[in-house]
């Protein structure tokens, strides 16, 4: 046995495996004990938007900064992303909701211009505003977590609804609903 | 009654394993040698009698009765046959009793054709298999009991998602399946052999065949899937980098670095801890995979069974079989010495980088897919998708794919550099030229790049290593080995093509309307409602030519299900030579004026049909090596008992010669 076997894990690689698995289980336990938190919507309803100001994300549309929503007037706020495969399930209802004479800012987490490009060509572009969030800084300050997302944010800047993930068409009525209720 | 005697019949297996265990155990034991003749005996018998409990489950579902809860949960009376019976896997209970019956018709099969290994190593890796395998009936048993009744029985059931209402998708799950539970035997051979120390050559042979089986069924499993995922979710992708799919990809990184290693092991006596380490990780990444699916911990777009309660149960098992199989590797594989050296350059030396390189994807891919649960632990919720996952995987996979064009012209043991570059020249060519081309045509990504010029090179160095042999003659594992090697660039290919060239449209289209994706015009002839046996749908009658050639007919549909009421759009698609006609129809919307147009969503897909025939290529190679394999094993076998055959002869003839002499 001696004979070929110079090249020896240190004794204490071999436990790696097992540390690693056991950080595995802890990161797990804490997963399923932790009750899942699909509403921290309700932390960031009621308060105002944090300040922002993000470059422009397409050619066609201005850039987003926190001062666009306070214009007196309910406004949507939808987080979404060219590589987002919901987004493109969401753009026709987005589309419905402008017709419906909703004004839907946008932020565009990271994008590159010309995906972006490609999609809104592809998908439509319902957006009035679409700013780029290269680092997802801003989506995570307003307490998103994912894409797409849509918050409703009232005449004054101040959160009053969060919707996670895509907006089914039968919701629309209800989203309509939330900007009267904004006013 | 039926269901009655498929949970007694489920009790038994169970107990039968139970016993499995312990005989084998004790077989191992100073005193408990006696044990040994009943414990092949019982592994066969339990995995017929889990076997049997499947059989009536697939039957309730075919008669659809409804007093038992999972038929009327996931079926409907008005279901067509086939999808009676693929909805007994297509839930949670019923996919569980599956897993339980690979493993014990897995383990069975092993107890009755496995006889290579010495005897202890073979009731230990059998104890072993009885040891997994009680966890998973003590799961169904009293936390998913498929048989459980319910009272009063309704007038219909519920009806299966109609995702899952699929042709493919009824033969999907049960071949993932296979793969996945089939590595259990891997891992089984690797505590057997960690248990009695014998980790050599002779480990490695015996274990071979049972992972390339597994692995030629997780190829196939995976490749169906994504293509599945490709026409029937409608989105035109080909891999998502969902959970379930990383849950899928884990295992088969897994086992083909496994198989690689079990090469060098088999072949050289070297990497001994690595090859053991690979066969524990193996099914690990498999029940992780399960658990992560299946205890609704990540989110998913195939959370088709999905239970939260049941998540501590399953996690449990997780600790008890991955942390004691590691345990069990930290205190024996020190004692498990690493075998034969070799240098850098030599085929044991590009073996050791692939399985590194593997290895490595295998991990980005677990980080990426855990990532999620970490920072939310932390408090904050991220999800991670492409943007990570591809460029990551690529940064290693390249590499690998590199080794591979002249990996396996070198020589075992040592070999020069100078002594293979002159074949290189073959695939640089290709290779040069294939980028050429993509460029000229306008690449300018660089993965795409890469990937278009790799492909046709790895499908050329592929086919070197049968140099100077007569093509005939050349040793069946060897042709599976190219075969397998020119797959993966021939999916390499395919992939890059689908990044480089795709062309995709959405349009609102009035019914006579002509359209133009690519080198495709297509009309929108019309739209008419038709009925099926348990949908209705819309269907639109595209007619497409393809550069002004014939006219072809496409005929997507947007169906409404009405048990369970859910609408989903089936595409249609229409194959070339070259590539791929994708068509979708989706919902009517009325202009301004209140005139009709209809969602289409149409694609041109170059050359994405070559990912998928590269998989099943790849499973095909696979498939070779395990018939070489197999048939070598035969003719061993034939030898061993035709030279047992000739002792006994001699034997008699002594026995009859003293015979005579004492008479005389």
């Amino acid at each position: 046995m001696s004979k070929d076997s110079p090249a020896k894990a240190p004794r204490w690689a071999l436990w790696l495996p097992l540390v690693l698995f056991a950080g595995f289980v802890a990161l797990v336990v804490v997963g399923l004990v932790k009750p899942k938190n699909t509403d921290i919507a309700s932390q960031m309803v009621g308060k105002p938007l944090p300040a922002f100001t993000l470059r422009a994300a397409a050619d066609e549309r201005p850039g987003l900064a926190t001062g666009d929503f306070q214009t007196g007037k309910p406004q949507l706020l939808n987080i979404f992303a060219s590589w987002c495969i919901p987004c493109r399930a969401e753009a026709p209802v987005l589309e419905e909701l402008r017709r419906q004479g909703v004004t839907i800012n946008a932020i565009a987490i990271r994008d590159h211009k010309a995906d972006l490009a490609a999609f809104l060509g592809q998908y439509g572009n319902p957006y009035a505003r679409i700013g780029a969030d290269d680092v997802s800084a801003v989506q995570l300050a307003i307490g998103s977590s994912g894409v797409p997302e849509t918050f409703v944010i009232d005449g004054k800047g101040v959160i009053r609804y969060q919707h996670i993930g895509d907006i089914r068409p039968e919701q629309i009525p209800d989203i309509i609903r939330l900007l009267k209720e904004a006013q | 009654m039926l269901p009655e005697i498929g949970l007694g019949l489920l009790w038994l297996a169970a107990a039968l394993a139970g016993l499995q265990l312990l005989a084998g155990g004790l077989s191992l034991t100073a005193n408990g040698k006696g044990m040994a003749g009943i414990v092949r005996p019982v592994a066969m018998v339990q995995g017929v009698l889990a076997a049997a409990a499947l059989g009536i489950l697939i039957w309730l579902f075919v008669q659809t009765d409804l007093s038992v809860k999972l038929v009327a949960e996931n079926s409907h009376s008005a279901k067509p046959l086939m999808f009676k019976i693929a909805g007994t896997w297509g839930n949670h209970e019923g996919s569980m009793l599956l897993w339980v019956t690979v493993m014990g018709l897995g383990g069975a099969f092993v107890a009755a054709v496995e006889r290579r290994l010495p005897e202890p190593t073979m009731m230990a890796t059998l104890a072993g298999q009885a040891f997994v395998s009680l966890g998973f009936y003590a799961f169904l048993l009293f936390a998913s009991n498929p048989f459980a009744r319910l009272y009063p029985a309704p007038e219909d059931g519920n009806g299966l998602n109609p995702l899952l209402q699929d042709p493919g998708l009824a033969f999907h799950p049960p071949t993932l399946y296979l793969g996945y539970v089939g590595l259990s035997i891997a891992f089984s051979f690797a505590i057997g052999a960690l248990i009695t120390r014998q980790v050599g050559p002779d480990f490695a042979r015996a274990m071979r065949p049972w992972v390339l089986g597994a692995w030629i069924f997780l190829t196939v499993g995976i490749t169906a899937g994504s293509y599945w995922a490709y026409y029937v979710l409608g989105w035109g992708g080909w891999w998502f980098w969902d959970p379930v799919e990383n849950a899928s990809l884990m295992p088969w990184l897994a086992a083909t670095a496994l198989l690689h290693s079990a090469s060098v092991l088999a072949a050289r006596n070297a990497l001994r801890a690595w090859t053991v380490m690979l066969g524990v990780v193996a099914f690990s990444m498999s029940m992780v995979g399960t658990f992560l699916v299946r205890s609704g911990i990540l989110t998913s777009v195939h959370a088709f069974a999905v239970d939260p309660r049941r998540g501590g149960f399953i996690l449990a098992l997780l600790a008890i079989y991955i942390g004691g199989a590691l345990l069990l590797f930290a205190l024996r594989a020190a004692t498990v010495t690493e075998g034969e050296r070799f240098a850098i350059t030599s085929r044991e030396g590009a073996l050791v980088f692939n399985n590194v390189m593997l290895s490595s994807i295998l991990g980005i891919t677990l980080i990426g897919t855990l990532y999620p649960l970490f920072t939310e632990a932390m408090g904050t919720k991220v999800s991670v998708g492409p943007p990570y996952f591809t460029p990551v995987s690529a940064m290693f996979a390249v590499p690998m794919f590199v080794v591979l064009i002249f990996g396996p012209m070198l020589r075992w043991r040592r070999d020069k550099f100078s002594r293979i570059s002159p074949l290189l020249a073959l695939p640089l060519v290709v290779a040069i030229a294939a980028g050429g081309w993509a460029f000229a045509v306008g690449v300018r990504h660089v993965l795409p790049l890469l990937g278009l010029a790799l492909g046709p090179a790895l499908v050329v160095a592929s086919f070197l290593p049968l140099r100077g042999r007569s093509v005939l003659r050349a040793p069946l594992s060897l042709w599976g080995m190219v075969i397998a090697h020119a797959g993966i660039g021939v999916a390499l290919f395919g992939m890059a093509s689908d990044s480089a060239f795709t062309v995709e449209k959405l349009v609102a289209a009035k019914v006579g309307e002509v359209n133009q994706v690519g080198p495709w015009s297509i009309r929108l002839a019309e739209v008419a409602p038709i009925a099926g046996p348990n949908w209705t749908a819309m269907e639109g009658v595209l007619k497409a030519r393809y550069d002004g050639g014939a006219e072809v007919t496409l005929r997507p549909q947007s169906r409404t299900f009405w048990a369970p009421l859910q609408t989903n759009a089936v595409s249609a698609l229409k194959g070339r030579w070259n590539g791929q006609l994708y068509t979708v129809l989706g919902d009517e919307t009325l202009s301004d004026k209140g005139e009709s147009r209809w969602q289409l969503r149409l694609w041109w897909k170059p050359y994405v049909p070559l990912i998928w025939i590269g998989g099943l290529l790849v499973a095909l190679g696979g498939g070779l090596a395990l018939l070489s394999r197999v048939a070598q094993d035969l003719k061993r076998r034939m030898a061993r008992a035709k030279g047992g055959n000739r002792r006994d002869e001699v034997a008699a003839l002594a026995h009859g010669d003293a015979a005579k002499g004492d008479a005389a």
